[in-house]
């Protein structure tokens, strides 16, 4: 057998680089003296996720690259989604620098464990082997589950861990079961093998009961529906930061997991699946979010309705063109921008404890803190889709595909469901804008500036939804040329 | 009777499997909930090993052994937040985890 060589390790700089400064952050924190300040350790993860941008971007320049045996596979498709991995997992660690002392929160922990979840996050997008898929799949969701539990000391917080632990290993057992089938009926485990396998067999009916099953596992992971319950539950319990985070990046790995099964290794059976998990994720989740009172539990009916548009992208790849997929992939993108900068806000008007996270605290936001209300507003309009923002190229992309691909009913379904969700992302925008908040004039509520790690985040995150939804092309350009690399 | 072949082992993994998911939605005790998650892994575990021999192919053995770990891995993190939650609750009933609506 060949020995692995430098090349392999330049498959996964990324993953090291986090891995190390996870280890980094963990072993120094024993160091910082008692009682004072951990930001030093925030800005040494913050580092971390730099870095590992900076080694994406030295892969770049090689693209289509196979390391250890053929189990990573280093493509536009890869880098792409490493490079929206590092950028969330960046704003999400300033936004949290100063929520994790407000909270009191262990931060050598917090911070490390951040970084090991991004770990797996990484190389779920860049694993061609399910052996390899199922390892960063579990590194990334142990992380997230211990991350979820963070605030210890609070009832809701362990009770949100506890759910998401119980609910994601059951998941994962699904999607182990349809893996074992997979390899009964083509013999490897390999996704670039399977294709070629599957084509050659013929009619297997394991193989549609190994998709079914492995779309279970995974749709727990992006929070689709029928397999979206623990979602709002987890959403609320977890730390607010550790939602950014949550919502957006580990769901874009799932993504990039769920595109490699489907469509790199070509598997059939998946179409009405998907189809009628888009279609019940978009409408259950604008429905369930329409009557929530919480800011956390609606933007989490809203991430289960995003997570429907962009299955309505997966139905419409069926021909096999990069229409499609190019779409879901610019999707989990502007999603992950726009998305990450509403729970930094959030977590940044929670307050000590998370005390005020009703949609009602937001009352009055544009006198007591106009330039947060400002960008708020600006996230949900992206949210909503309105053009200019990066959620309208977003549904453009996803919808136009949709009707290319003859979907119609999906997409009518879609366009209704948007006008359904423009009135509870709305509804916060007048909250903030049009009511005022009793008791405005007492001292201390609401009277935190913002401060400039998060403030960075936010603008980050705010420019980048703009960016998206100014100049899409050169975005879209690199979806595209992700998809071509899928499909090769 | 004739002898044991793959499908013999596919039909008791099934059975696991089974066994496992109803565990999982039927029981209410969290650490039962628990030994069900780690039945579904065992039947993954005995499917793969069947596969692996009927196909002559070791990954699925390798596959198995990677399964095993995780696994421990997964109790010890598992049992860390069910403790976690104990101190809170002082209680491990699943009918209990009702502070958000489930």
């Amino acid at each position: 057998m060949n020995p692995i060589t430098n090349t392999d390790y330049v498959t996964i700089l990324p993953e090291l680089v986090l891995a190390a400064f996870g280890l980094i952050v963990m072993l120094v924190e024993p160091f910082v003296t008692k009682g004072g300040s951990r930001k030093p350790l925030g800005y040494l993860a913050c580092l971390g996720a730099l870095a590992s941008l900076a080694a994406t971007w030295y892969q770049a320049g090689s693209p289509y690259t196979q390391g250890f045996f053929k189990m990573v596979l280093v493509d536009h498709f890869s880098v792409f989604f490493h490079v929206v991995i590092a950028l969330v997992l960046f704003v999400a660690l300033l936004g949290s620098l100063d929520y994790v002392e407000r909270q009191h929160i262990r931060a050598g922990e917090f911070y490390a464990l951040m970084l090991f979840g991004a770990v797996g996050m990484d190389l779920m997008s860049s694993a061609t082997e399910l052996v390899l898929i199922f390892i960063a799949l579990e590194i990334s969701s142990i992380s997230t589950y211990i991350l979820a539990g963070m605030r210890r000391r609070v009832a809701i917080s362990a009770e949100a861990s506890l759910k998401y632990f119980l609910l994601g290993s059951f998941a994962t057992g699904f999607f182990l079961y349809g893996v074992s089938l997979m390899f009964g009926a083509t013999g490897t485990t390999s996704i670039l093998a399977i294709g070629p396998q599957l084509h050659a067999g013929g009619f297997n009916p394991l193989v549609f009961a190994a998709v079914a099953l492995m779309f279970v596992g995974l749709g727990f992971k992006i929070a689709s529906a029928p397999f979206h319950v623990w979602t709002p539950d987890v959403y609320e319990g977890a730390p607010a930061p550790v939602v950014a985070f949550m919502s957006t990046a580990p769901k874009a790995a799932a993504f990039a997991v769920l595109l490699r099964v489907l469509f790199a290794a070509w598997t059939p059976g998946w179409f009405w699946p998907v189809w009628i998990s888009a279609a019940l994720s978009m409408t259950l989740g604008n429905i369930g979010a329409l009557r929530q009172t919480n800011i956390k539990r609606m933007l989490a009916y809203s991430s289960i309705a995003h997570a429907g548009y962009l299955l309505v992208a997966f139905a419409a790849s069926k021909a096999a063109d990069t229409a499609g997929i190019s779409a879901a992939i610019f999707y989990t993108a502007a999603y992950a921008a726009m998305n990450v900068g509403a729970f930094l806000v959030i977590s940044h008007l929670a307050g000590e404890g998370e005390r005020f996270v009703a949609i009602d605290d937001y009352a009055g936001l544009s006198r007591r803190q106009p330039a947060v209300a400002a960008s708020l507003a600006l996230l949900l309009l992206s949210l909503i889709g309105i053009p200019a923002t990066g959620g309208f190229f977003a549904k453009f992309y996803v919808f136009s595909a949709a009707l290319q691909a003859n979907l119609v009913g999906l997409t009518i379904l879609g366009l209704i469901n948007s006008g359904i969700a423009a009135y509870y992302y709305l509804r916060v925008i007048v909250v903030m804008y049009m009511r005022e908040h009793p008791a405005e004039h007492e001292h201390g509520h609401g009277a935190e500036r913002i401060t400039i790690p998060e403030g960075v985040a936010l603008t980050l995150s705010v420019l980048a939804t703009l960016y998206l939804g100014i100049m899409p092309n050169r975005v879209l350009q690199l979806a595209i040329e992700a998809a071509k690399d899928l499909l090769r | 009777m004739g002898e044991i072949s793959t499908i013999h082992y596919l039909v008791v993994a099934a059975a696991l499997f089974a066994i496992g998911t109803i565990g999982v939605l039927t029981r209410r005790n969290v650490v039962i909930i628990l030994m069900s998650i780690e039945l579904i892994l065992n039947a993954v575990n005995l499917n793969l090993v069947a596969f692996s021999r009927m196909h002559g192919q070791l990954p699925g053995q390798v596959f198995s052994i990677f399964i095993i770990t995780d696994a421990a891995a997964e109790a010890a993190v598992g049992l860390g937040i069910l403790i976690a939650f104990f101190r809170n609750k002082e209680t491990i009933n699943a009918d209990e985890v009702d502070l958000l609506k489930w």
